[in-house]
């Protein structure tokens, strides 16, 4: 048991900045790049940086679309992602109630 | 085993901020239902005037004066209601330092926004057909609707307000002629309640 709970603990989402991510998109459809950096605090390329390595992964998804004249890119998690992340958060809770 | 445990309270943390508008203040109800006694004291001071009794149960033919000056009331006090709730809710934003226009903001008003605008323009088919005692009732039954469809983002004790909104409204609509009495109720009385209610809980 404790072999497969300690296997679940995703390296992808061990930082913060990409917990946060993830945490957002589980509870929210699709999410612009503003709304989540102010969510999350933080600045521009921080967030662009991890929002490309979690899309490499298959985690999330992008879109980019015009509103108006200015580009705004908006993120959502793919299912893959959903599943992955939630399996990630059952680790961890599994590892806090052994401990 | 500390970090884990970080991590899953920084998620719950990220999930509930991200998703709920919880910025809302007790005391934009409070506001909101005092300028809705204070409109309720007008319309009656207006029909007190015009030596119309308002609970005679006859059914009533106001004059063009009359409903011009009823239509003044209502939609004052309607913006300044919005503009009480407006104000109070960007201050306490202010002071938790969240963004005020997130997307759990726009997912409330989005989903307010759908049962309030029709119940808008329902009271006004309703005035254009000269129902008048249906305009109360309509109103608190939409804006009933509209609480428990934006509770799913917000404070969830809105459910409970727009439950009880619902229930005056229907109560409304049975007692005709009563209309006002159970508007003031429910717009003025029930917010005031239900904004200091929160104001202590949410302290």
């Amino acid at each position: 048991m404790k072999d497969i709970d300690i296997s679940n603990i995703n390296k992808d989402f061990e930082s913060r900045v990409r917990l946060g991510i993830m945490s957002i998109l589980m509870v929210n459809e699709w999410v612009n790049f503003n709304d989540m950096k102010q969510m999350l605090e933080l600045s521009d390329g921080n967030l662009a940086s991890h929002t490309i390595a979690l899309e490499g992964k298959n985690y999330i998804e992008v879109r980019k679309a015009f509103v108006g004249r200015k580009p705004e890119t908006s993120y959502r998690a793919t299912v893959a992602g959903k599943l992955s992340f939630q399996k990630h958060i059952e680790a961890l809770a599994a590892l806090i109630g052994k401990g | 085993m500390n970090k884990y445990e970080n991590d899953l309270t920084h998620i719950r943390q990220m999930m509930e901020r991200s998703s709920t508008f919880i910025s809302l203040s007790g005391l934009s109800g409070v506001g909101a239902g005092l300028v809705a006694l204070a409109g309720c004291a007008l319309t009656f001071y207006i029909l007190a005037q015009y030596q119309i009794d308002y609970f005679d149960g006859k059914p009533n033919y106001y004059s063009y004066e009359v409903l011009i000056q009823l239509a003044i009331v209502a939609i004052s006090t309607l913006v300044l209601a919005l503009a009480s709730g407006v104000y109070f809710t960007v201050k306490k934003s202010k002071k938790l330092g969240h963004p005020l226009w997130s997307t759990a903001t726009k997912n409330t008003i989005k989903s307010a926004a759908i049962p309030l605008v029709t119940g808008g323009l329902f009271c006004i088919i309703v005035t254009w057909h000269h129902l008048f005692y249906l305009v109360a009732p309509s109103m608190l039954i939409f804006y009933g609707l509209a609480l428990v469809s934006a509770s799913k983002y917000t404070q969830s004790d809105i459910f409970w307000l727009g439950l009880c909104e619902l229930t005056l409204g229907l109560l409304a609509a049975v007692s005709v002629g009563y209309g006002l009495v159970f508007w003031g109720i429910g717009f003025g009385i029930l917010h005031i309640v239900y904004g200091i209610w929160m104001y202590q809980k949410y302290k």
